[in-house]
């Protein structure tokens, strides 16, 4: 079992604004290119051009339909990647020390040397965000870009996550969340972002911004004629033209 | 606790090189970075979005993020090859360059001696169109055009003829201004990054967001209201907001009176050849009332001040102001939110509040700018002042019999509103605008050996401008575009190219060239009876069109049908000007253009088919690509980019021009200039004079920089058309008032469709047929990871849509007693698939949907036999004719908006059963294709040379 830190300095993670994301799936790509030479073995994918195609992923989009009753059904995007938790029991369920969570900013990650494949991390993590990697069999997971956020060979302004820099949307924001100055603090604060599945205390860093409440065709009680005083009375619409005119 | 070995700035490569992505038509700025791969040559490591590139602004969508997939993809072409089988098979042998270019200029040149019009060029989604067009010009054949006609033509040609511009990428809304935005029929769009930036931008200052779409997916999925319509009917629906807001007396009347022909007077002559056309003075100047005086004046005549209503005499007969006959048909009942509310599906309530939102957004949050201007008549104004509601409107408008119209009644909304290029509203974006004025008229002609006298594809100003033969009737060009089919036809026809040819009508062709489009599968109607004609023969044993020559980078379905392939090279590989004379990536505040330029070598023996048609061009002795001696003009394409000229000082590429590369716009040839694009990330941005940013159809400081830039000549003066007398000219000939008259099959519809005032008219396919028998429509989108992205298959973007299944609303389900996860049959009165289904609720209850361009068929592509997307994937193009069902009268009536030709693929309605359960595949599927690629390598494991 491997332990870990009683606390971290910084809590990095993302804001997932749910209210913007269109599913257009840009993070989720662009997280595979750049993670796919980078950090520890490629994102391997197995029947690549074949009839059951499957290759590791750190960031899908799920997407939900959702019918209130008193308005229309509703399509929400559901990014979702590794939530980065302060308790996460994917790090205590490993039985090599190859998944920790980094004191200095929170990071879990696997340490993929030491990884044995046996994949109790991914049946520990209650959002089912790891996925084992089909050609080398080693853990994979989101690392919030690790190897671009501290990446000197990156111009500053880069120096995020790839699926940040990508959004197209700008839906979601990197920062800390033990800096309630922070953007990403502030954004939550006045959002009212929220944990994801809180019963399962986990404690996520990663947060989401709920969608704003949409207007349905018929709930919204406000007079609806366009008429104001100044509108010309019924069928005599030209009379008002001649009114208007005068005024130009 | 375990110390672990983490390298937090590991080397990322070692050059970054920067281009155009071509992922899809949005052509964002993009950092190629390239690193040492295992056989010590550079390889793609990573592909991100160019921070300062105008379009993008560093951003990359799934589609420019999945960019090393396509570039490597096994699907790729390596040889140019010639046909060994029986077309259709598949089977082929490679062979050198030399032979296939002289194989190709055999053929293109005999056709080319005898009859031009043998020949018919037509290219898919690229966008060297300036080339492509030029080329066929010079060629001397009738028959060009790129896909907009199966595209948005609709949209493009609405847009040119009322206000000079375009949604398309041409024109967005004012993003940071705007305090509402409707989006009608767009899913994802050519726009793609900059609609996501725009409508986070609105998300995040809380501007409300209404989507007009029966499916509430994508844009519509964030949008804070959701309309959806049903199939065919926004029109419909957006003159019930017009009812509303004139009604109201919510309408911009200065803007009316200074920027349209709101005040022109129309002659009210009933039965006479004059009625319904514009009334004018002996100088050719459209008269309106002058408020002061009563008297009728030429409209832009000194201290006017016209009227929008009344009735006057002119030489004799009455006239009244395009306004007044606007308004009129508008208020009338028949337009009325209720009276509409069961064809479009939309309740009255809804349309109701959506129009007192727009006035509301309109007129009580007007926007002003402290920035003075001076419009073209001279008068100076203080400040830019606008109405802050915009609009976006697509393909889900333009797909229909009665697109054309429907996007007029959109433009419509935008002027009544005063919002056209205004803080706030809809933005122009250089070169835009340009109006009918200042475009071209079509061309024809084609005589041996002899270039056409202009432009294949222009803009008619009325029937005198058809491309009709002696006989008044019959159509110069293959598609019929320009004839009684189909008037404005500004982007030709290609879905009915290979249907006419095949059909011979109304003429057989020798040689079928084209490039970049799949037209034997997903980019035709009618996929099927397609390959058939693509293989038919005549009696003598030859096939009905007897060549084809097809160029492509990659082993699409289309491969197995030509005899002679041309290789094309990836996005990555090549030269291309994204410019100003064609389709170029400015915003509204800078004119911009771009280049493409092998950042990587071809490891391949592939040419990029623009090099190749200059070649080709060269070998013909076409005017223009062979100087005096015989040689080519230009070595390859980059040398056309950089020497070129379209007219004097005018050529692909608008920056670093003159000798030294000091000018802009115009200037003489630099030999330098695409190293100065690559040194400045590989684009050219000159930004607008602030006093020319806003009401550019009106502003002289607009007109002095569009002269400057080249993008004309002279100021062209743009009046926003209401009114479209064009069409009334058409009308009058169907009238039997006027000439050239239509056949007599051709003049109810001519009649009925070619009103002047934007109207709406019930979709083709559904009036042809019983809507009892087929009861629901069925439409497609492309999703966002794959819009408009022709190279589609790619071993990532297949994991997220690599099958497609048909959405069915879930009252549909019920009635057919169909379960989320069954198989149902969809019939349409051509056809009839089996496809997977799921249940949905977010959709308009009397739609059916899916994803488009997904099934692919066995043999393509490099896929496996059994992948997805040959086995549940599915096109719903098998159930769209590109023919309307048979009137008896033996013509053969183009699936299509009846005055441009726009393919009418959204009209489509079917019926649903159940499907037995097992055998759960989907149907019709076809013959494997011989693949002609070497089989796709089962493991990916992209980049691991640089992670061990």
């Amino acid at each position: 079992m491997t332990s870990l830190p009683a606390s971290t300095e910084k809590k990095l993670g993302l804001v997932i604004d749910l209210d913007i994301c269109v599913g257009c799936h840009a993070c989720v790509v662009n997280c595979k290119e750049w993670n796919t030479g980078g950090y520890g073995a490629p994102l391997g994918d197995i029947d690549a051009y074949g009839s059951n195609p499957s290759g590791a992923w750190l960031n899908r989009i799920h997407t939900f339909e959702i019918t209130p009753e008193d308005a229309p059904a509703q399509i929400v995007h559901f990014p979702k990647s590794c939530l980065h938790c302060d308790d996460a029991p994917c790090v205590t369920v490993c039985p090599t020390g190859a998944s920790y969570k980094r004191s200095e900013d929170g990071i879990v990650l696997v340490d993929e040397d030491m990884c044995i494949g046996c994949g109790l991390c991914a049946w520990a993590c209650p959002y089912g965000a790891r996925e084992m990697d089909p050609v080398e069999n080693v853990m994979k997971k989101c690392t919030l870009c690790v190897d671009r956020i501290y990446n000197e060979n990156l111009e500053e302004v880069d120096r995020v996550p790839a699926c940040v820099r990508t959004c197209p949307a700008e839906a979601r924001h990197f920062g800390d969340f033990a800096d309630p100055q922070s953007d990403v603090s502030k954004m939550v604060k006045e959002r009212r972002g929220i944990d994801l599945m809180p019963e399962m205390e986990t404690n996520p860093i990663n947060k989401y911004l709920p969608p704003r409440p949409k207007s349905a065709p018929t709930n919204d009680k406000r007079p609806r004629n366009v008429e104001t005083d100044s509108s010309p009375a019924p069928g005599s619409f030209l009379d008002w033209v001649d009114r208007m005119l005068e005024k130009i | 606790m375990a110390s672990h070995n983490l390298e937090t700035s590991p080397y990322v490569s070692d050059e970054v090189r920067q281009t155009t992505c071509y992922m899809c038509a949005c052509r964002c700025g993009i950092n190629v970075h390239l690193r040492t791969g295992s056989d010590g040559k550079p390889k793609v490591r990573y592909i991100e979005g160019n921070r300062d590139h105008p379009i993008n602004r560093g951003v990359l969508c799934a589609k420019g993020s999945a960019g090393i997939m396509q570039h490597y993809s096994p699907a790729r072409l390596s040889k140019p090859l010639l046909r060994t089988g029986d077309r259709g098979s598949g089977q082929f042998k490679e062979i050198e360059w030399d032979e296939a270019l002289n194989l190709a200029t055999e053929w293109l040149g005999k056709v080319r001696k005898q009859d031009p019009k043998k020949l018919a060029f037509f290219t898919g989604r690229d966008q060297s169109q300036s080339l492509t067009g030029w080329w066929a010009q010079q060629y001397g054949t009738p028959n060009f055009a790129a896909h907009g006609g199966f595209c948005s033509v609709n949209m493009a040609t609405a847009g040119i003829y009322t206000f000079g511009g375009a949604f398309w990428e041409f024109g967005p809304a004012d993003w940071e201004r705007t305090e509402m935005f409707m989006i009608f029929g767009v899913a994802e769009d050519h726009d793609s990054n900059p609609i996501k930036l725009g409508i986070s931008k609105l998300k995040s200052r809380g501007v409300k967001v209404v989507a007009v779409n029966p499916v509430r997916t994508g844009y519509n999925a964030v949008a804070d209201e959701w309309v959806g319509i049903t199939p065919g009917t926004d029109g419909l629906f957006v003159l019930s907001i017009i009812h509303e807001l004139l009604r109201a007396g919510k309408a911009d009347l200065d803007y009316l009176i200074r920027y349209t022909n709101a005040p022109w007077l129309v002659i009210d002559n009933p039965g006479e050849a004059n009625h319904g056309l514009i009334a004018r003075n002996k100088a050719g100047k459209p008269l309106v009332i002058n408020r002061k005086t009563g008297k009728a004046v030429a409209y832009d005549g000194k201290g006017a001040k016209p009227n929008l209503k009344g009735r006057i005499k002119v030489d004799g007969v009455e006239a009244v102001p395009v306004f007044e006959l606007l308004a009129r048909k508008y208020t009338s009942a028949d337009f009325s939110p209720e009276e509409t509310a069961e064809i479009t599906g939309v309740p009255a309530e809804q349309t109701k509040r959506i129009a007192q939102e727009l006035a509301a957004a309109a007129f009580e949050r007007e926007i002003v700018i402290e920035q003075p201007w001076t419009d073209m008549k001279g008068e100076r104004h203080e400040k830019m002042i606008g109405r802050p509601v915009s609009f976006h409107a697509m393909r889900g408008i333009s797909a229909h019999s009665n697109g054309f119209q429907t996007c007029r009644t959109i433009h419509l909304l935008q002027i009544l509103l005063g919002s056209i290029d205004c803080p706030g509203g809809f933005r122009f974006k250089p070169p835009y605008p340009r109006p009918v004025e200042g475009q071209p008229k079509p061309h024809a002609g084609a005589k041996p050996g002899e270039p056409l006298p202009g432009p294949h594809l222009g803009f008619p100003r009325g029937p005198q401008d058809l491309l009709l033969e002696d006989d008044g009737v019959s159509p110069k060009r293959l598609d019929k575009a320009f004839s009684w089919d189909a008037p404005l036809a500004a982007h030709g026809l290609m879905h009915m190219v290979i249907s006419n040819a095949a059909a011979k009508d109304p003429f057989g062709i020798d040689v079928l060239f084209m490039y970049m489009a799949n037209m034997s599968w997903n980019s035709s109607m009618n996929s099927g009876s397609v390959m058939d004609m693509l293989t038919a023969k005549d009696d003598d044993g030859e096939y009905v069109i007897p060549k084809i020559i097809y160029s492509d980078a990659y082993s699409s379905e289309m491969v197995a049908f030509a005899d002679l392939i041309l290789p094309d090279t990836t996005y990555l590989e090549r030269h291309d000007a994204i410019s100003l004379l064609d389709r170029p990536i400015s915003e509204p505040d800078a004119a911009c253009d771009a280049i493409r330029w092998p950042v990587l070598e071809p490891d391949r023996d592939v040419r990029g088919f623009q090099s190749v048609l200059l070649d080709l061009g060269a070998r013909l002795e076409l005017p223009g690509m062979t100087n005096e001696d015989g040689s080519a003009k230009y070595s390859d394409y980059a040398d056309y980019i950089v020497h070129h000229q379209r007219k004097p000082g005018i050529g692909p590429l608008s920056g670093w021009r003159g000798k030294n590369g000091t000018e802009t716009g115009r200037g003489e040839p630099n030999d330098d200039q695409l190293k100065k694009y690559i040194a400045n990330g590989g684009f050219h941005m000159e930004e607008v004079p602030h006093e020319a940013r806003y009401f550019k159809h009106a502003n002289a400081a607009w007109q002095d920089f569009a002269v400057k830039m080249g993008f004309q000549d002279a100021p062209i003066e743009n009046v926003f058309q209401l009114y479209l007398e064009p069409l009334r000219k058409f009308q009058l000939c169907a009238e039997g008032k006027a000439d050239p008259q239509p056949p007599a099959t051709h003049r109810h519809r001519v009649l009925t469709c070619f009103d002047p005032l934007p109207n709406w008219y019930a979709p083709f396919e559904g009036a042809g047929i019983s809507t009892a028998d087929f009861p629901h429509h069925a439409i497609t989108q492309r999703p966002a990871a794959m819009y408009h992205s022709w190279g589609s298959q790619n071993a990532w973007l297949r994991q997220i849509h690599g099958e497609n299944t048909m959405y069915i609303p879930a009252e549909i389900c019920d009635a057919a007693g169909i379960e989320d996860g069954d198989w149902a049959w969809i019939t349409s009165h051509h056809g009839k698939i089996k496809v997977p289904v799921t249940r949905m609720n977010a959709v308009n209850p009397k739609t059916l949907w899916t994803w488009n361009a997904i099934g692919k068929r066995k043999g393509a592509w490099a896929l496996d036999d059994n992948a997805p997307e040959t086995k549940q994937g599915f096109l719903l193009n098998h159930l769209i004719h590109e023919l309307l069902p048979p009137k008896g009268d033996g013509l053969r009536w183009s699936n299509s908006d009846p005055i441009t030709g726009q393919a009418a693929w959204f009209d489509l309605r079917v019926r649903v059963e159940k499907a037995e359960p097992g055998h759960e595949t989907s149907e019709p599927q076809f013959a494997p294709q011989k693949s002609p690629v070497a089989p796709a390598p089962d493991v990916v494991d992209y980049g691991k040379e640089w992670t061990e």
